[in-house]
């Protein structure tokens, strides 16, 4: 049958997607045309909204497109087959998906995720049924030997864990999904809840049979409303087939999940907390032992995994641990999915075998630098947890243990690409803003250490820093590493350590010489349009809110410093970096 | 403004004597309400049997749970991590000044509420502001006016 894909995940639907929807069904209804209009999820790239019309397995793919360029598709490309060209997917899209190998984001943007019998199509619970019929051993021997590690960010592997809850004695265990995906800067797990949910209840279910849970939790971020209602929808659909509940596709095992929803707090995401908080407590981290896997929620055995992680069980069932370990690189085996955004042209989500090299992601994927005339400085890898890599690392393979020595981790796979107009020291005290923001509050290292490291930074960035204060932003941090109960606080100087290390003439020049590289920290920002490097473009001209700017064309701009709010308008838009 | 009591009790009542409901309790209450109000927190503690402290303490430590009334729209903007190397920050500034409210906080007039969030998860639109629930994508300084300007019109 012939089809319209339509791209409706958060980005799509903010661009207008429902609508482009709505239209292309008016439209085809109206003039009869025999074509299906699919709304899929998230295919993980900004370039909304996305169409596809697919006729006899002919693919096109529309990208940009607003529901006023329905009717023009229709018209030219449906009836007089003639393709819109100007909005034809251009070598942007192509380069992007070109290298990824896409396991977990397969459905993502192909399939409607409302529609469990389209999940089917896809040998959709398929591997639940092979799960069913192989003893809980023999799973979890699978997912050991298939190699598969945590991919919310410390990298345990998952098999052993199914296995410590498996081991655990109780009559009651629970299995519990880690959906409060809070590093900014990552948005996977939000395309798979959007774009593909079953595939994480089937997940779910298979680790439930092998670890002997009987109840399950979803824990969803509130601030992703459409993931919630999708996953109802499809939690809906999974139990009338009879793949969860009461006698799981006629056998005698019994599972049901229900979704716990977050109310906001990214120290949640560690696994203690994260369990307090569906008991309805303060998402507050308890010190392990004892683990979760021996004592966990309400005191039971409980086994908690990531989104990623779960999305991954199904296909190492269906195909075999040797098929999964055999993607991958040294000890990280698989694909893992991450979320280019940031200083780069295509932003989005890349799935790629684990051991790609930064630089091929970035060049390669992400098409390189925002703008060519400002090159790329870093890239940050694992968010508030983890740390920048610079640009003469970018050969790095990714794995778990290369990104570990660089001194950032992998943690979700968040990769925000920073170029030469970010601050570093910047970037540093905006981590610890947000982890200071974030911390629980119940250990001392963590609640008034990093407060301290984020004041001193404050004063850096104000230009009042000294030497005496960065022995003390390292002094410290190693104090808070040590000491920290809990992943939160004992990661959270990272941002600093590894911008430390890497960038340590930025923080210098701060202290020494009053003087943000960059220009991103407003204190010590003059204003000043230098004349060596303007080429009188006018940019700055035309982004200044209040007009504080005066330019005529081929001449040089002139900035009126008693307008002015600092608010950097100028700064962000100008291409060679002229106003310092 | 007094606040409906029989309202609150009667979302409380649902939940009696189940265990960890506490937080969808206050999020139900929330959702009828757009904030939860002192009076409901001794309603809980006297039906859930906890102390008020107790409830309190989880009131304020997620982000989510409001003690003030919102103002008509609530303007989010995100500060993730490509949010802010986008120039996130910049838009907060601006928002924060030119509504004369830090974030958090509500205009006078009851129009507007401005907050900050940690990540909304598009990071591809970078800068993001989320106006109730609409979306906008790589936002700059000069658009906020026009973006206020829109929702005060629909405000009248």
């Amino acid at each position: 049958m012939n089809k319209i894909l339509v791209c409706v995940g958060t980005s799509g639907v903010s661009a207008g997607a429902e609508k482009v929807a709505d239209n292309f069904e008016r439209l085809i209804r109206k003039s009869k045309l025999d074509f299906r209009v699919i709304r899929v999820g998230d295919r993980g790239l900004f370039r909304d909204v996305l169409v596809d019309i697919i006729i006899d397995d002919e693919r096109v793919t529309y990208e940009f497109v607003t529901p006023e360029d329905v009717e023009n598709i229709i018209q030219s490309h449906i009836i007089e087959k003639e393709p819109v060209k100007k909005l034809l997917a251009g070598d942007d899209y192509k380069d992007f998906f070109k290298t990824q190998q896409r396991i977990v984001l397969a459905n993502c943007g192909e399939i409607d995720p409302e529609d469990i019998n389209e999940y089917i199509k896809t040998d959709g619970y398929k591997a639940l049924e092979k799960a069913l019929s192989m003893k809980s051993k023999q799973i979890i021997e699978e997912m050991k030997s298939s190699g598969l590690r945590g991919r919310g960010g410390a990298g345990f592997s998952t098999g052993l864990k199914w296995q410590f809850a498996h081991d655990a004695k109780g009559d009651e265990k629970y299995i519990i999904c880690n959906a409060d995906e809070g590093d900014p800067g990552a948005f996977m797990d939000r395309s798979i809840l959007e774009g593909d949910p079953h595939a994480l209840i089937e997940g779910m279910v298979i680790g439930a049979y092998a670890i002997g849970a009987t109840h399950g939790y979803i824990y969803c971020r509130a601030e992703y409303p459409l993931a919630i209602k999708r996953l109802n929808i499809a939690m809906d659909q999974a139990r009338k087939k009879k793949f969860l509940g009461k006698k799981i596709l006629g056998s005698n095992f019994d599972f049901d999940v229900v979704i716990k929803e977050g109310a906001g707090a990214f120290v949640c995401g560690e696994e203690t907390a994260l369990m307090a908080s569906i008991e309805g407590k303060r998402g507050m981290p308890n010190p392990r032992p004892p683990f979760p896997a021996q004592k966990g929620l309400w005191g039971k055995p409980s086994n908690i995994n990531n989104v990623e992680t779960f999305a991954n069980v199904r296909h190492i069932i269906l195909n075999g641990a040797d098929w999964f370990s055999s993607i991958g690189y040294k000890k990280s085996k698989g694909t893992k999915v991450f979320a280019l955004a940031g200083k780069i042209k295509n932003t989005g989500l890349v799935e790629v075998p684990m051991g790609t090299k930064i630089r091929d992601i970035l060049e390669g994927n992400g098409g390189g630098v925002l703008d060519k005339k400002i090159p790329i400085k870093a890239v940050q890898l694992g968010g508030p947890s983890g740390g920048c890599v610079p640009e003469e690392l970018f050969d790095t393979p990714i794995d778990y243990e290369s990104i570990s020595e660089t001194g950032a981790i992998m943690g979700s796979g968040g990769m925000v690409v920073m170029d030469q107009k970010t601050c570093m020291v910047d970037v540093a005290r905006y981590f610890l803003s947000f982890t200071v923001a974030e911390s629980c509050g119940k250990c001392v290292p963590c609640r008034i250490g990093l407060k301290r490291m984020y004041e001193v930074l404050e004063i850096i960035t104000e230009g009042n820093g000294t030497q005496e204060h960065l022995d003390f932003l390292k002094e410290m941090s190693d104090t808070i590493l040590k000491t920290a109960l809990c992943g939160l606080g004992n990661t959270a100087p990272n941002p600093v350590l590894t911008t430390m290390k890497y960038y340590f003439d930025e923080y210098e020049s701060h202290i020494k010489d009053h003087k943000c590289p960059a220009a991103v920290c407003t204190n010590l920002i003059k204003f000043e349009i230098i004349k060596d490097k303007c080429i009188k473009c006018g940019r700055c001209f035309k982004a200044c809110p209040v007009d504080a700017i005066d330019w005529k064309k081929k001449e040089y701009p002139v900035l009126h410093k008693n307008k002015c709010i600092k608010c950097k308008s100028c700064i962000n838009a100008c291409p060679v970096m002229a106003i310092e | 403004m007094s606040i409906d009591t029989n309202k609150i009790q009667k979302i409380v009542d649902k939940y009696k004597g189940k265990k960890g409901t506490l937080i969808p309790l206050m999020q139900e209450i929330q959702k009828a309400f757009g904030y939860v109000p002192k009076d409901a927190i001794n309603l809980i503690a006297k039906t859930m049997d906890m102390y008020p402290a107790e409830i309190y303490g989880v009131l304020t430590f997620y982000t989510q749970f409001y003690i003030t009334p919102r103002g008509k729209h609530t303007i989010k903007v995100c500060q993730g991590t490509a949010c802010h190397v986008m120039g996130g920050k910049e838009i907060l500034d601006y928002l924060s000044d030119k509504l004369s409210i830090k974030d958090g906080e509500t205009t006078k007039d009851g129009s507007f509420s401005l907050e900050r969030v940690a990540c909304l998860g598009c990071c591809g639109m970078a800068p993001v502001v989320q106006v109730d629930d609409d979306f906008y994508g790589n936002c700059t300084i000069q658009m906020m006016d026009e973006m206020l300007e829109k929702y005060k019109k629909e405000g009248k």
